[in-house]
């Protein structure tokens, strides 16, 4: 069993197992933790496909397995993971948050409130967000 | 203070969001002492500063209604004179004080001037402006807020330790990041990360800013 944190999911995947330092899941356990998924063309997401081999590295498919960290790190993306290796956070690239920046269209994100109550940035179009942070520290 | 800009303003197509770095036990006595109007977001895993790439508290954005962004992220008008404050009884002085009212008005007053004069407003930024002042995360900030976003999750689930290593690595990785530091570090009795430690970390700034002096005409940065 292993914890995947990524983007804003948190999965738990049962079919979790670690070898050679690397976060191996199943087809689905992949899909549910990162939104990508294996097809015959390769690993995709949305509109984007990436090849499933990699020339230089180890497998990122093996047995009916994926190897997660493997694969995110070959798309530049970070992986860290805790000491015994049942909690792994995949990161987003710098690349990323760089061009969506760079697009100069507010990245959106969706919060609670402390009632519990989710508010999406995009749902404020059509006004002006004057958007501040803060915290209690 | 953000209150009263969001009240004064309703009718006006406009909206304050206020977005806490926080937990929600930490953020709750803090909001429900202002009862806003407006969304008072919790950002427990500090998402929207990774977004934005932002390293402090206050700053503050400007979203249009089309949803593009006319001041990226900047320091919401707060000054540096609280580095000179009485350390012991954290105290500032009369002048102190003024100074840093004096420029949260003048940010405060930009904001309005926005609000009624929209894309005209001489503090609304065009396209190329807002990419010549957007700061753009790189490698080592991307592996912090991995490292903070696992820290933060470990810290829930009681692995104080662990989180603490991934919050440090966080730390390093990012040092301009005050929002990694002071959410990871030690508080007071009223929740505030100002102990001898934030102190130290500040003076070791020397002459670098705490707040980055915001770009705004009127808006001069504290002297030292």
């Amino acid at each position: 069993m292993a914890t995947v944190l990524c983007d804003v999911n948190e999965a738990e995947c049962a079919s979790a197992r670690v070898e050679e330092d690397c976060l191996w899941l199943s087809d689905d356990d992949f899909t549910n933790a990162t939104g990508w998924s294996l097809k015959p063309e390769g690993f995709c997401k949305g509109d984007i496909c990436v090849a499933a081999t990699s020339a230089s590295t180890a497998p990122l498919v093996r047995n009916g397995r994926i190897n997660v960290s493997g694969f995110w790190r070959y798309l530049g993306h970070p992986v860290v993971h805790d000491e015994a290796m049942t909690v792994w956070a995949l990161g987003a690239s710098a690349g990323d948050r760089a061009a969506a920046l760079q697009s100069t269209e507010a990245p959106d994100f969706c919060l609670p409130d402390l009632a519990g109550q989710a508010t999406a940035l995009s749902e404020l179009r059509g006004k002006k967000v004057f958007l501040a942070t803060w915290a209690s520290w | 203070m953000w209150q009263k800009l969001h009240a004064e303003n309703q009718e006006r197509n406009f909206t304050v969001v206020t977005v806490a770095m926080d937990s929600p036990e930490a953020a709750r006595p803090w909001i429900e002492a202002v009862n806003p109007t407006y969304p008072c977001l919790i950002d427990r895993d500090h998402r929207v500063a990774e977004l934005y790439n932002m390293v402090n508290v206050p700053q503050a954005i400007w979203i249009d209604e089309a949803g593009v962004i006319v001041r990226p992220p900047e320091n919401a008008g707060s000054s540096d004179a609280f580095r000179h404050m009485n350390r012991a009884t954290k105290q500032m002085t009369d002048e102190q004080l003024a100074e840093r009212d004096a420029m949260k008005l003048t940010y405060v007053d930009a904001v309005r001037d926005w609000i009624s004069k929209g894309p005209n407003s001489a503090y609304a930024l065009d396209v190329s402006a807002v990419r010549a002042r957007v700061r753009l995360p790189d490698d080592k900030i991307a592996l912090a807020h991995a490292h903070f976003r696992l820290g933060r999750h470990l810290r829930r689930e009681g692995e104080l330790e662990q989180a603490a290593v991934h919050f440090a690595k966080a730390s390093e990785l990012h040092p301009e990041s005050w929002n990694i530091w002071r959410q990871a570090a030690d508080k007071d009795e009223t929740g505030l990360a100002v102990g001898p430690e934030f102190w130290a970390r500040v003076d070791a700034l020397g002459d670098r800013p705490y707040h980055r002096p915001v770009d705004m005409k009127g808006i001069s940065p504290s002297g030292s």
